[in-house]
């Protein structure tokens, strides 16, 4: 075991954890939106919305989260007329193209997430509130979404550290993101037992963090 | 000894044998994917010039061979951690790679040369058409000095834990954006995207792209050698040790050694180079 290795690649990973970190924030903000949006379709009668809120979640959730970054990334930038498009400037770039699988990928989820969470709101809570003669809108504000946001603590704090190890699949898109930086790391020094303890402690050490914030919000949310 | 140590005891010796008889059967790691080299054909056998040419070495070493597929990235490691004995990879014998393993006499040269889609700005670079790095003189800097001027704040793709990659974080063509790929194929696929302005690999690899896709795919600047970019490819082989493996390793370097000692005067590796090269890279 070379000790020395693991101390001096510690700093060099430890920089590239802010390009994870940046990656995770990104699509979570991202994705929580898609996921809110598309929890509200999916709960719209419309069937036609209906339906294409649930083969959203359906297609993204039914297929590994590498193929989807490959697609995006690989796949989109052998279509010529893709590239003469100004969609071009943003996928032209790994980065981007990374925070869009990540974010549509944890959108998904977020959305399944977030319509069981609306779905187990009682009745009752929503009547009490239209007996008090409160508009609809305030209704959903005020009741249905801290509602559900408790409701889907649990679950949404797991997401997080799914997507938190997903992000390394970032480096398979030339990222130098913490498992990026680790894999180049073992690329010159051929050590990959004595790097990737380094980078997994790293990992570990942010999803102990993640699961003590969840933890720390359902205390103080729970009623 | 009852039973149940019995059972043991049987189970532990057969699974003694069993490494023994595997033991004596050479693995050969190749990666497959960096043709003509190596590579896989559509049923997904390995063919290329090195899994042909290890065959042959097998025969002449009088050894009974596999050959085994390995990730680039994790060749060494892989060879380092006994899943095979020996690397036919197209792998140059460089100094830095000499630090953790050892090679045999080198079979054949790696020509590697900077790519471009055609119509990049970087065609028609003045230089001349090859500079050895070892040697150095004036015709290399300036060679060098040219190519830092045109690749300055461009995007150059390379494949991960490569001479290529080592050649562009030398810094000796000035401080280039270098972007790494787990394969070869997809340094390939970027390169004719237009998400890299160059790619640096061994020039067959992009002629062999460029004739199976069809894309415009164009060599640019310099051949290249020495320095980064090592002396020839050669067969990766762990360091001998007192170990009873380390003898061993140290037994199949010399019988391979030996092996292509008599496929150079065969004229096999000759053929085979030109077989999969179109030209003669042996050595």
């Amino acid at each position: 075991m070379d000790f020395d290795l693991m101390i001096t690649s510690f700093p060099k990973l430890l920089s590239a954890t802010v390009i994870t970190l940046k990656l995770l924030s990104a699509s979570l903000f991202f994705g929580l939106f898609i996921g809110l949006l598309f929890a509200i379709l999916r709960l719209n009668k419309n069937p036609i919305i209906n339906k294409f809120a649930y083969g959203y979640s359906y297609v993204f959730r039914g297929t590994p989260l590498l193929v989807q970054i490959f697609i995006i990334y690989f796949g989109l930038g052998q279509i010529e007329y893709f590239r003469s498009t100004f969609l071009w400037v943003v996928f032209k770039e790994p980065y981007w193209c990374a925070i869009i699988a990540f974010a549509l990928n944890t959108g998904a989820y977020t959305s399944e997430i977030l319509r069981s969470a609306f779905q187990t709101i009682k009745p009752g809570f929503i009547e009490a509130g239209k007996s008090l003669g409160i508009s609809n809108k305030i209704i959903f504000y005020k009741i249905q979404i801290p509602i559900a946001i408790k409701q889907s603590l649990p679950a949404y704090g797991n997401e997080i550290i799914l997507m938190l190890k997903g992000t390394s699949l970032a480096s398979t898109v030339t990222l130098l993101d913490l498992t990026g930086v680790a894999k180049y790391i073992i690329s010159t020094t051929f050590k990959p037992i004595e790097v990737f303890i380094v980078a997994g402690s790293i990992y570990l050490f942010l999803t102990f963090l993640v699961h003590n914030l969840i933890k720390f919000l359902e205390k103080k949310y729970s009623y | 000894m009852n039973i149940f140590k019995k059972t043991i005891f049987t189970v532990l010796v057969s699974l003694l044998l069993i490494g023994n008889v595997y033991a004596d059967k050479v693995k050969v790691g190749t990666e497959g994917a960096y043709p003509p080299w190596n590579s896989k054909d559509a049923s997904g056998n390995l063919v290329g010039f090195e899994v042909e040419l290890a065959n042959w070495l097998c025969i002449y070493a009088g050894h009974d061979c596999t050959i085994v597929e390995q990730d680039w990235d994790g060749m060494i490691p892989a060879l380092l951690m006994r899943k095979f004995d020996l690397i036919m990879a197209g792998m140059s014998i460089t100094a830095e790679r000499q630090k953790t393993i050892t090679f045999s006499q080198g079979y054949a040269d790696e020509v590697a040369q900077l790519a471009v889609m055609k119509g990049s700005s970087l065609e028609g670079m003045d230089t001349p058409s090859g500079i050895n790095l070892s040697l150095g003189g004036s015709d290399v800097k300036s060679a060098l000095k040219t190519l830092t001027g045109a690749l300055a704040g461009k995007t150059v793709c390379v494949q991960t834990a490569t001479i290529h990659q080592n050649f562009l974080d030398s810094g000796d063509v000035g401080s280039v954006k270098v972007r790494t790929y787990k394969t070869q194929d997809e340094v390939n696929l970027d390169l004719a995207a237009g998400r890299c302005d160059a790619a640096l690999a061994a020039a067959v690899a992009f002629t062999d792209y460029a004739e199976k896709s069809g894309k415009s795919v164009v060599l640019v600047g310099p051949t290249f050698s020495g320095g980064a970019f090592g002396n020839g490819v050669g067969i990766g082989i762990r360091q001998a040790s007192d170990s009873a493996i380390g003898k061993r390793d140290a037994q199949l370097l010399k019988d391979f050694n030996a092996a292509i000692d008599t496929a150079r005067k065969q004229g096999k590796i000759s053929e085979l180079a030109i077989k999969w090269f179109g030209f003669d890279a042996s050595m």
